[in-house]
């Protein structure tokens, strides 16, 4: 197994030996001992069976939760409050049913410092923005529909982009294709492919699909079952621009199989 | 061979279309029935009630058959307009009252899981006390006169409201929340952006629960405590065993809560178009 080693200096996102529990009480932790590490621009996927905390490390790591032990630095500061520099993106499109796609997108700019203030008065720039990213995943032209105008592939696009539109420096994808059929999947997978190729941020993604994992990460992290930990770190070091072909390859299914392996590993010992 | 393949493809063709044809004048007739079918209710409804009383002779000091009571409208015509309008009037006022209220009260108890754990277990027990029995209290306080029916009206129907603008706020799904507060949004840009649009829904939705209840409220407190509308129309035609007119009143109070309803249902539709549109669970 390859295990890269990332330089705790330039990590920027970095949980140390974290532990976690909901309740006030000290109920069983969902997260235990968990470390982990991922450098500015990278790409990461944590992958782990249900219910191992990998919601809650996503949390933990945007400071909507704090943990009961260890640390977590993002961006090399230490996480004391929610951090408002994080795009975030559900399994769940949670657009506002009461806004046009348009409107949706325009949300995090009426939130985030400094498009606040200047919203108002560039609203013009601001909007031909929001065309550009729709256009870019292949919503040209739907930015005055309604979300429920939309079909499920299409809203979860414009719920990426409204986690792109502030140009956030940490995107945190929670399962954001598990609810779409494989051929939207694998259009959506090269669409985030290219945004991150375009815009170097980094990013986080929350799966449970292996292929997807393989195909978009630099590095994978396997968690255990609950209470969460990782068991296993693989660096992907296929090289980037990476084609759907490389899916095929045995290469790539061989680390689709070790992968699994790992998981089943934890599964078993749950 | 080709005409005859050619004339039966025509008839082929009219065939299809009659068919659709059909299917269309079947669906507006179907349209046009249920348009109807409030009326014919309502008017077989009078009927029956008509031949009821004459079939068995039933006095019109105990059960005035509908002619009896067309009449008494006709007869009492102004006194039951001017009371309608009257009641109207306490209906409106005790209900605007009810809505700034209702909003306000429902707005602290969405936003703050502190004023809503100290406020709702005494929300319930006031919404659980009769109103007709506040009304000698009011009348204590404040005479007999149009403020009893104005706050009759008030306090019976500003807790659907409340209660609703409450969940609106209070079920923001927690994805949308974290979106938000990983942007660094604070409490009160989550309600404004968020809650206050979610809400509205159910904001509305109440209002039709609301009048409703503001009517009652102040039919009842005119009934008791004063010298105008309905209820004391009713009253006094009570005491008069003026059983047509009893009816005519009731009828009048009808006619007028459906009206009211109507134009709160048609609120709703018309500042909530998104909610039934996306089929928002309300
Ligand atoms: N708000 C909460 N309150 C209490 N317990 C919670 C809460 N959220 C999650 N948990 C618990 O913490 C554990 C980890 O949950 P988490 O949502 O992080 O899992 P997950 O890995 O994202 O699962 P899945 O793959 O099914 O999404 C679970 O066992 C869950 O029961
Ligand atoms: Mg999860």
């Amino acid at each position: 197994m390859a295990k890269g080693k990332v330089s705790r200096l330039n990590a920027f996102v970095a949980l140390k030996d974290v532990t976690h529990a909901y309740g006030s009480g000290d109920g069983f932790p969902a997260v235990e001992h968990l470390s982990l590490s991922i450098a500015e621009g990278e790409f990461a996927a944590v992958v782990g069976p249900s219910g191992c905390g990998k919601s809650t490390l996503m949390k933990l790591a945007t400071g909507l939760q704090f943990p009961r032990a260890g640390t977590i630095l993002v961006g090399g500061a230490p996480v004391t409050q929610p951090v408002r520099i994080a795009g975030m993106a559900f399994q769940n499109p949670t657009l506002l049913p009461w806004r046009t796609t348009l409107e949706n997108l325009l949300l995090p700019l009426e939130i985030v410092e400094p498009h606040r203030s200047r919203l108002k008065r560039e609203r013009g720039s601001y909007v031909a923005k929001a065309e550009r990213l729709l256009a870019q995943v292949g919503l040209k032209g739907q930015g005055g529909k309604y979300p429920w105008e939309l079909s499920g592939g299409m809203q979860q696009r414009a719920s990426l982009c409204r986690a792109l539109i502030h140009e956030p420096q940490l995107l945190l994808l929670d399962e954001p294709f598990g609810a779409l059929d494989a051929f939207t999947r694998e259009e959506l997978w090269c669409v985030i492919r290219d945004l991150h190729a375009e815009r170097r941020m980094t990013v986080v993604l929350v799966t449970h699909d292996l292929r997807e994992a393989t195909f978009l990460a630099d590095r994978i992290f396997c968690m255990s079952a609950r209470p969460g930990r990782i068991v296993a770190e693989r660096v992907v070091d296929f090289p980037r621009p990476r084609d759907l072909e490389v899916t095929y390859t045995k290469a790539f299914i061989d680390i689709v199989h070790e992968l699994r392996g790992h998981i089943a590993d934890a599964r078993k010992t749950a | 061979m080709s005409a005859e393949a050619d004339t039966v493809s025509a008839t082929a063709e009219a065939e299809a279309r009659a068919v659709r044809d059909a299917a269309a004048r079947a669906r507006a007739s179907q349209a046009r029935r249920l348009m109807l079918a409030p009326w014919l209710c309502t008017i077989g409804f009078f009927l029956l009630w008509e031949v009821f009383c004459r079939v068995f002779g039933v006095s019109s000091y105990v059960l005035p058959a509908p002619s009896d009571i067309l009449d008494a409208t006709i007869a009492y015509w102004w006194p039951l307009l001017f009371h309608s309008f009257h009641t109207l009037w306490m209906t409106t006022a005790g209900f605007i009252l009810a809505i700034v209220f209702g909003l306000v009260l429902g707005l602290a108890l969405g936003a703050s899981r502190f004023v809503h754990a100290g406020l709702y277990p005494l929300l319930v027990g006031f919404n659980a006390i009769p109103k007709v029995a506040v009304v000698p209290i009011l009348v204590i306080w404040f005479g007999v006169g149009w403020l009893p029916a104005v706050l009759t009206a008030f306090m019976i129907s500003f807790f659907p409201i409340v209660v609703n603008v409450a969940t609106g706020l209070a079920t923001i799904e927690p994805e949308v929340e974290d979106v938000l507060r990983a942007l660094g949004a604070r409490k009160l840009d989550i309600m404004l952006k968020v809650g206050v649009p979610r809400s509205l829904p159910y904001f509305f939705g109440s209002l039709k629960v609301a009048i409703t209840l503001a009517y009652v409220g102040s039919v009842i407190a005119e009934y008791n405590a004063s010298r105008n509308g309905i209820g004391n129309l009713m009253a006094r035609a009570s005491a008069d065993f003026n059983v047509p007119l009893l009816f005519a009143a009731l009828i009048a109070l009808a006619v007028l809560g459906i009206m009211i309803y109507a134009v709160m249902a048609w609120l709703e539709r018309r500042m909530t178009a998104w909610a039934q549109r996306s089929q928002f669970a309300a």
